[in-house]
């Protein structure tokens, strides 16, 4: 064992930020604000998520950690070898065996169940941000519950674009109450908050908390003639051969060959291990 | 007939200063009433409290609300006045920078409002922008231009567009016509004549031009130093004028 203290966090800081988290779950997508503390990484990789993994964890729990997808990324790697190091606990890259996940900008392909929590990592927590500047203001805004502006954003997109362009941290209305920002997950993911698992969502820079119970209805904005569509590429995996998981793309030359492979390494990994081809994979073998 | 607005004894002070006091006046459906007076007589700040942008000292505003009647809107709590603040009432600045969105596009600023009572239909949204923007004289195809690419006589009507779009019964309107050069200053007087007598609106107006309210207002309302001095028809007080300061007022416009 090392000479930290249990997951990095001293114990009375572990206890407020785990009051923020309860006061969040109380009320689904308010933020919470709380007394962030300075961690041993930039802000913006995931300062928010890690203190609440820290506050969240047990000596007991396998933890994972995903960076857009993929486990095998700098941010998900650094963080994983964090709570190796801090905490000594297990590790794991595969969705059903961990008990916590830490998340970058994705939501695992794979169902989670009601004993694993999602920690996301959050950079920007107010959905109104980019719209009303004064902070005093969106407070307001949603004490009052006050959103015709977020539909303004929308109105813009559909204006300029001629549908809503919006593919990412794209807003949702929570239990019919509070407007939060997702995170920046991809708006593919968004039905998915709909979950078993309890959602916690951390940002660090921010100093704010908010979470998502479990079961809680979440609903994307839309307009009732350009209704919310969760698009994702047209194409199936290169690798896995998967039609309904959410795709990266892939350059591979600079002929303009590309190739579409699941942004979720485990669940990929996982189908090929089953016997699940694609087109790249049976090129590959031909 | 019960008055739209009724004011009674609004006060408002600046630490030891008087920014307004003594305000009593009420105000029927379709009336417009003017407010004039120096810079500094305390009219905007008069404005500023009745709109609920300012906490009055003291007072009461009765608003006649659509549902529950005559309503005390000081007393009122914080949602409900910000609720009527987009539905019955509108407040036109002097600067349309502080009443326009200027990162949205003109049919966003003139849609907000709409959105802001629940309308989720973007063709209904859109429909009833372009239709407020051919109201207000701004060309249909400038509907996606963000107001930072219009001329300060446009802002001014998209503003008012953008402040009318839901139907409000009572329009506070603090200078109009203020920065803007004299021809597109009639044009605009000529269109706010026009919107009021076509949808039956109430009006009060603060500005410190009586061509403006000689032309716009019913009832004329004159302040100096935070005290109304003179009340009365607009052409009664401005022909006729009996407070000093009025009789200043009105013989300190230059003839051309």
């Amino acid at each position: 064992m090392t000479d930290y203290n249990f997951a990095y966090l001293d114990e009375q800081t572990k206890r407020m930020i785990r009051r923020a988290i309860l006061k969040g779950l109380a009320i689904p997508g308010y933020q919470v604000p709380f007394a962030s503390r300075e961690m041993p990484m930039p802000y913006g990789w995931g300062t928010g998520g890690v203190q609440v993994s820290a506050a969240t964890l047990t000596p007991d729990d396998t933890f994972k950690v995903i960076d857009q997808g993929a486990d095998d990324t700098t941010n998900a790697v650094s963080i994983r070898q964090f709570f190796e190091k801090t905490a000594d606990v297990e590790t794991t890259t595969e969705t059903s065996e961990a008990t916590v996940i830490q998340t970058r900008h994705r939501i695992p392909e794979e169902p989670l169940s009601e004993d694993q929590i999602l920690v996301y990592q959050v950079p920007i927590p107010e959905p109104l941000r980019f719209l009303e500047p004064r902070e005093t203001e969106t407070r307001k805004m949603h004490a009052l519950e006050e959103y015709g502006l977020m539909h303004v954003k929308l109105y813009e997109d559909i204006s300029r674009h001629g549908h809503i362009a919006t593919a990412y941290a794209y807003p949702v209305k929570v239990e019919g109450r509070y407007v939060m920002d997702p995170s920046p997950i991809p708006k593919f993911d968004n039905p998915k908050m709909e979950m078993a698992a309890i959602q916690l969502f951390g940002a660090g820079r921010e100093q704010r908390i908010y979470a998502l119970p479990p079961y809680t209805k979440v609903v994307s904005l839309d307009f009732e003639d350009h209704p919310f569509d969760p698009s994702k590429a047209p194409h199936p995996c290169g690798l896995c051969g998967a039609e309904h998981s959410y795709l990266d793309e892939v350059i591979t030359d600079d002929q303009g060959g590309r190739m579409f492979v699941c942004s979720d390494t485990d669940y990929c990994e996982k189908r090929r291990a089953a016997g699940h081809v694609g087109t790249l994979t049976q090129e590959a073998a031909a | 007939m019960t008055p739209l607005l009724s004011v009674k004894d609004v006060a408002k002070y600046y630490g030891p200063h008087i920014g307004c006091t003594d305000v009593s006046f009420d105000l029927y459906p379709g009336e417009v009433m003017g407010i004039v007076g120096e810079s500094g007589s305390g009219k905007s700040t008069l404005l500023n409290c009745l709109a609920g942008h300012l906490p009055a000292d003291r007072g009461e505003v009765f608003f006649d609300t659509r549902v529950d009647g005559p309503r005390d809107t000081l007393k009122m709590r914080e949602p409900e006045r910000r609720l009527l603040g987009r539905t019955d009432w509108a407040f036109v600045h002097q600067h349309a920078r502080d009443g326009l969105r200027m990162g949205v596009s003109a049919g966003g600023n003139v849609g907000e409002r709409l959105m802001a009572v629940g309308a989720r239909n973007y063709g209904d949204i859109r429909a009833n922008a372009q239709d407020w923007l051919g109201r207000v004289e701004i060309d249909a195809s400038r509907i996606d231009d963000r107001p930072t690419t219009f001329s300060g006589g446009m802002q001014q009507r998209l503003q008012i567009a953008r402040n009318l779009v839901t139907g409000p019964r009572l329009v506070f309107m603090d200078e109009p016509t203020g920065g803007l050069d004299v021809s597109v200053q009639a044009r605009l007087l000529d269109l706010l004549r026009g919107l009021v007598r076509d949808l039956g609106l109430s009006a009060i107006i603060v500005t410190h031009d009586l061509a403006v309210v000689r032309l716009l207002a019913d009832r004329l309302m004159v302040m100096k130093s935070g005290h109304v001095v003179e009340s009365g028809l607009t052409d009664q007080v401005l022909d006729d004028p009996q407070h000093a300061y009025t009789q200043l007022l009105v013989s300190s416009v230059l003839q051309v």
